[in-house]
């Protein structure tokens, strides 16, 4: 499989490699051993698509260092979007599994980017309807900002300042061949078609070359977060 | 990655392209794990109001509708015609557009015509849902159908599948004969002549003997005998029919070993489908029921959800 990339954006910037993602995500396994001890009494669930091989390499990391392995889920939180029947995407079900009852125990929730908290807060509901947990806890590889709701993640493998309409693209070798994460930007629009050359008689032949970049829209800058 | 379903309502498998069957099929795939959660209900289509019209009885259809809304918190109301206005000699369409002006967003309905779906499709605003129209078509059993085989046998293209039994009064097997073919699996149908209707043998092939059709078959699936649509005269005995097209296990001996018997229901044991078979270990007719509640969900998801592909 390859990467997708949505039409109308190109590449701007890669934001992690390989090594810098594995990197980045074996310190968010030590972050959260260090605030929950107890890996066997946790169940990491990871919101689909991406969300789920983050939920099982944080496993993994975190059964090399504590001994015991977590319980891994799954969660698709399609039906319990807040724009299902306005204006969201046609539902593509691959429906949600967890493995083990979440009474009593803490859940992390991981997803790959947070955005504006809406899918995080579809998951909380869906979680929630499986059973009551001691505590949900919420990684995330990147945190985007824009929130809409007040939400915030417990554990951020990196922090960024982005523009609205960019796009953090996260790639991992098990959906898309490649661990990578991409800033994409909108793909400046087309110059006008010709015809209207004819009825506005302007600009004159050779400012128009120098115009074009001068009125290209200057993408927003992008700071480094990171902690 | 889904193609999608461009469709507004649902009104029979002939129009829909292989992929829109596809894409039903597998969103009823992803909805199925919703009916073993502890808590079985979604907010999905919360707010949206389906009225469930069944001019004829039914106890399966109607139920597994029933479920799926409520499982997807859609507000619905069932409305059995034996007990409404259509009793004092109110019109389709009047019952219809009564129903309208009370704004609901789909209209599941069963009919006794053929085309009775279609022609509300044309008169009214709601996303329309063929739930049987006579003896034309019953898209949502075809649908939990070809699941069940799908997910009894891995694959759909390249099966061999028997139809028999009482074809002729069947929208259940026109409506398999559309899905199966488009989906490449090999369907043969079989029925004493009075019960095999002319049309359907330039789309697939048929045959009048039972033990001919069910050769090496992967799947046989048996049709009820309609007394109800019945004037008569179309076998000497119910008696005669099982010893002649009943299913009995020296029948089932004869296909794949590994064979699955199915039957959309309700059954007439001891006419169509002997007990010991109806019951054995080869038989997944409740496996289609659990499946009939899956497909209808995703259809009410796929007709009422979203349209369009946006960036998550």
């Amino acid at each position: 499989m390859t990467a997708r990339m949505p039409a109308g954006f190109r590449e701007r910037q890669e934001l992690m490699d390989q090594p810098r993602l594995s990197r980045t995500l074996a310190r968010m396994a030590h972050e959260i051993l260090e605030r929950e001890p107890e890996v066997t009494k946790m169940v990491l669930v990871g919101v689909r698509t991406r969300g789920v091989p983050l939920a099982r390499r944080l496993a993994a990391l975190l059964a090399e260092t504590a001994g015991g392995m977590p319980a891994v889920g799954a969660l698709d939180i399609t039906l319990y979007r807040d724009d299902l029947t306005t204006v969201g995407p046609q539902p593509v079900m691959k429906g949600t599994d967890i493995p083990c009852s979440i009474d009593g125990r803490t859940v992390v929730l991981v997803d790959d980017v947070l955005f504006t908290g809406r899918t995080v807060r579809a998951a909380l509901d869906e979680l929630i309807d499986f059973g009551r947990p001691a505590r949900i806890k919420l990684a995330v590889l990147v945190d985007r900002g824009h929130r809409e709701l007040p939400i915030r993640a417990d554990f951020v493998g990196r922090t960024l300042t982005t523009t609205r309409d960019e796009i953090v693209q996260v790639q991992l070798s098990e959906e898309d061949g490649a661990d990578r994460v991409l800033l994409l930007e909108r793909t400046p629009e087309p110059r006008p078609a010709r015809p209207r050359r004819a009825q506005r008689k302007r600009p004159a032949k050779g400012v128009s070359k120098g115009s074009v970049k001068a009125t290209r829209k200057t993408p927003g800058k992008t700071r480094r977060g990171g902690r | 990655m889904s193609a999608g379903f461009p469709h507004k309502h649902l009104l029979g498998i002939e129009p829909l392209e292989p992929s829109h069957i596809e894409t039903i099929l597998d969103t009823a795939q992803g909805l199925r794990e919703v009916l073993d959660r502890p808590i079985k209900k979604v907010p999905a289509l919360r707010g949206k109001t389906v009225v469930n019209l069944f001019y004829e009885a039914s106890t399966r259809t109607r139920s597994s509708f029933e479920v799926a809304e409520k499982v997807l918190s859609a507000d619905s109301l069932s409305i059995a015609t034996s007990t409404s206005s259509v009793q004092k000699g109110e019109t389709l369409l009047d019952t219809a557009r009564n129903l309208e002006a009370m704004n609901p967003d789909m209209i599941v309905m069963r009919h006794s015509a053929s085309g009775a779906p279609h022609f509300l499709a044309r008169h009214c605003r709601s996303a329309i849902v063929n739930a049987g129209d006579g003896a034309h078509e019953h898209p949502t059993q075809a649908l939990l159908d070809a699941l069940t085989l799908r997910q009894k046998k891995g694959r759909l293209k390249g099966l061999k599948v028997a139809i028999v039994g009482d074809v002729l009064h069947s929208r259940v097997a026109r409506s398999n004969v559309w899905l199966l073919t488009k989906l490449g699996a090999k369907v043969v149908l079989s029925a004493p002549p009075t019960l095999m209707p002319p049309g359907l043998g330039a789309l697939v092939p048929t045959t009048h003997s039972i033990d001919e059709a069910v050769e090496g078959a992967d799947a046989i699936m048996m049709l009820r005998i309609q007394l109800e649509r019945m004037s008569g005269g179309y076998f000497p005995s119910l008696r005669e029919y099982h010893r002649r097209f009943g299913l009995t296990e020296e029948r089932v001996r004869r296909a794949h070993k590994d064979v699955i018997i199915m039957h959309p229901g309700p059954m007439n044991r001891g006419v169509e489908i002997a007990s010991e078979v109806a019951d054995g270990p080869y038989s997944v007719i409740l496996d289609q029921v659990t499946n009939g509640v899956a497909v209808r969900m995703a259809v009410l998801v796929l007709l009422l959800g979203g349209t369009q592909e946006t960036q998550a």
